[in-house]
């Protein structure tokens, strides 16, 4: 027979059990979770291996290399005109802009200017498939977050962009058009007026995602205050382009960079946004399609009247020395070093693509973060795997 | 049920059957490369949209598809996760090869880590050739496709050649 005293006791022990049990209970394990290499969130084939605690990421790392094609080797057994057809895959969204920094360093190194004409189309050519790169990313991050229906509108109005691009060089997707001293062609006739009707289709398709998705209650809880990127960090991973504007760094290479593209006769702006979340990666994008219809529809007005090819031998040799070009493309900062040895080929290219750099902060921005947000910080950081991987 | 076995089914029930598969293929939401964006293009786009030849882009797991679209470059680091995910699918499955890439390497022929050609590891039934293919071209393969599923018999499926989209 216990006693009273003794009761409390045993009633504090059984207490201090059934604490336990629960504890025991809500114990979280880890667990790991593969994302990709087949992943709709992936764009192609990255593959994140992320360590969870519940729900919460303890460590995410993304691996690499399941896209990896080789572009730098390939590209010493290339000849200088056969390497553009090889550097439009790189990011296959905007390939038109990828040939055009490997093209400005053989210039550099071969000594020839582009005829002015040719650097306007070039510029214009360039922010049109930035259009046709970062509208599908506006579509794309409605996907992410469960909303179709922006995807079907970037998918219809990046089709009219595609048309002018096919328009003047042939390809819809790799235009393959870009020549060391100029261009391969001229535009067609009436391509001018066509364009600029186009630059008001995707102006209204700017204002509908605004419509449909900015001022979404569920998009702006997913998105706003997500995924905080602040400068120093943004800026120590090597970000670039979008990524780092929306971190409050007004940093452009079309207006700092002072290549050889007619950016500086036009009249522009960068949009920067002092929060660094997903939501202000997002805006800044949408806003920079915006600035991009702007800057095509000034260069529209005035393109300059002339060749569109400089005059360079037929067989291309490069002298020997090293150059290195970036330009400000859809993704980020793109780079090609390449070095010459007097050669039909070159010796080395060294290709820095931005989104390989935009990724590698994946592991510092996920730490912390819940599994749903993965997905919606992969998405605004918006990577292409060709990009990645090269 | 013997009969479906040994592949001597009533005619106008696999006629039925066909019928039914045909306006039924359910395609494996998966993109490698450039291709991809093209075959998101034909999927997605309004202006292509395949989902009128009744193809339904949607399942996000193999083992709900009929179809695969290879679309795009398979790197060596690559070609065992498309096997296992050929090897997921439920039969009667049908692969089209989209693009130079995936056919023999395309432009990346002599590329240390690239695989030339997907039919190394999976059977191939439609060729789309292009770089990247149009969409329409892609949409020509899966018309062609659902002609040869209208007239199949399921004893020639394994030894009839793939089809070439020219």
């Amino acid at each position: 027979m216990t006693d009273v005293s003794n009761r409390n006791q045993l009633a504090y022990i059984a207490a201090q059990a059934s604490d336990a049990r629960v504890n025991v209970e809500f114990e979280t394990e880890g667990m790991t979770l593969n994302l990709g290499p087949q992943h709709p969130a992936t764009h192609g084939t990255l593959r994140v291996i992320v360590k969870l605690d519940g729900e919460r990421v303890l460590r995410a790392d993304p691996m690499m290399g399941y896209m990896h094609r080789g572009y730098e080797k390939l590209a010493e057994v290339r000849t200088y005109p056969q390497v553009t057809a090889l550097v439009n895959r790189i990011d296959w969204l905007g390939s038109f802009a990828n040939e055009v920094p490997f093209i400005l360093a053989a210039e550099r190194l071969m000594e020839v200017e582009a005829p002015p004409r040719a650097q306007w189309i070039r510029t214009i050519l360039f922010e049109l498939s930035r259009i046709a790169n970062v509208i599908l990313f506006l579509g794309d991050m409605g996907v992410q977050l469960g909303a179709v229906t922006p995807a079907f509108f970037a998918f219809r109005d990046r089709e009219f962009v595609l048309n002018q691009i096919e328009a003047v060089t042939g390809g819809r997707f790799h235009p393959n058009f870009d020549r060391i001293g100029g261009l391969k062609d001229d535009i067609p006739k009436g391509w001018i007026e066509e364009t600029t009707g186009v630059l008001g289709r995707i102006r209204t398709f700017c204002d509908e995602i605004e419509d449909l998705v900015t001022g979404n209650e569920i998009f702006q809880a997913r998105t706003r205050g997500i995924g905080v990127i602040p400068p120093e960090v943004g800026l120590a991973y090597g970000l670039s382009g979008a990524n780092i504007r929306a971190s409050g760094v007004d940093w452009d290479l079309r207006r700092d960079g002072g290549v050889g593209l007619a950016h500086d006769q036009v009249d522009w702006k960068v949009w920067t946004h002092p929060d660094g979340d997903s939501f202000s990666r997002y805006w800044v994008r949408l806003q920079e399609v915006r600035e991009a219809c702007g800057i095509i529809e000034q260069l529209l007005g005035g393109i300059p009247s002339g060749p569109v090819m400089a005059k360079v031998p037929r067989i291309i040799k490069v002298p020997a020395g090293e150059a290195y070009v970036e330009t400000e493309n859809p993704l980020g900062v793109m780079g090609y070093y390449v070095v010459s040895k007097g050669d039909l080929v070159p010796f080395r290219v060294k290709i820095r693509s931005a989104s390989f750099s935009n990724i590698s902060i994946t592991p510092w921005v996920l730490e912390g973060t819940y599994v749903p947000d993965v997905v919606s910080i992969l998405a605004s950081l918006y990577f292409i795997l060709g990009d990645i991987d090269r | 049920m013997g009969l479906v076995e040994n592949g001597k089914m009533p005619k106008p029930l696999t006629a039925l059957l066909n019928i039914s598969r045909k306006y039924s293929l359910w395609v494996y939401q998966w993109g490698l490369a450039c291709c991809a964006m093209e075959m998101g293009a034909a999927f997605a786009s309004p202006r292509y949209d395949v989902m009128r030849l009744g193809v339904i882009p949607f399942p996000a797991s193999p083992r709900q598809a009929d179809m695969v679209v290879i679309s795009g470059t398979v790197t060596d680091k690559m070609a065992p996760v498309v096997r296992r995910l050929y090897e997921q699918m439920p039969e009667p499955k049908y692969v089209i090869s989209m693009g130079s890439c995936a056919h023999c390497g395309g432009p990346y022929w002599d590329s240390y880590s690239v695989t030339k050609g997907i039919d190394q590891i999976i059977p191939v039934d439609v060729y789309v050739p292009g770089c990247p293919p149009r969409p329409e071209a892609l949409l020509e393969g899966i018309v062609l496709l659902q002609e040869r599923i209208a007239s199949e018999d399921m004893t020639d499926r394994w030894t009839r050649d793939p089809i070439v989209v020219s």
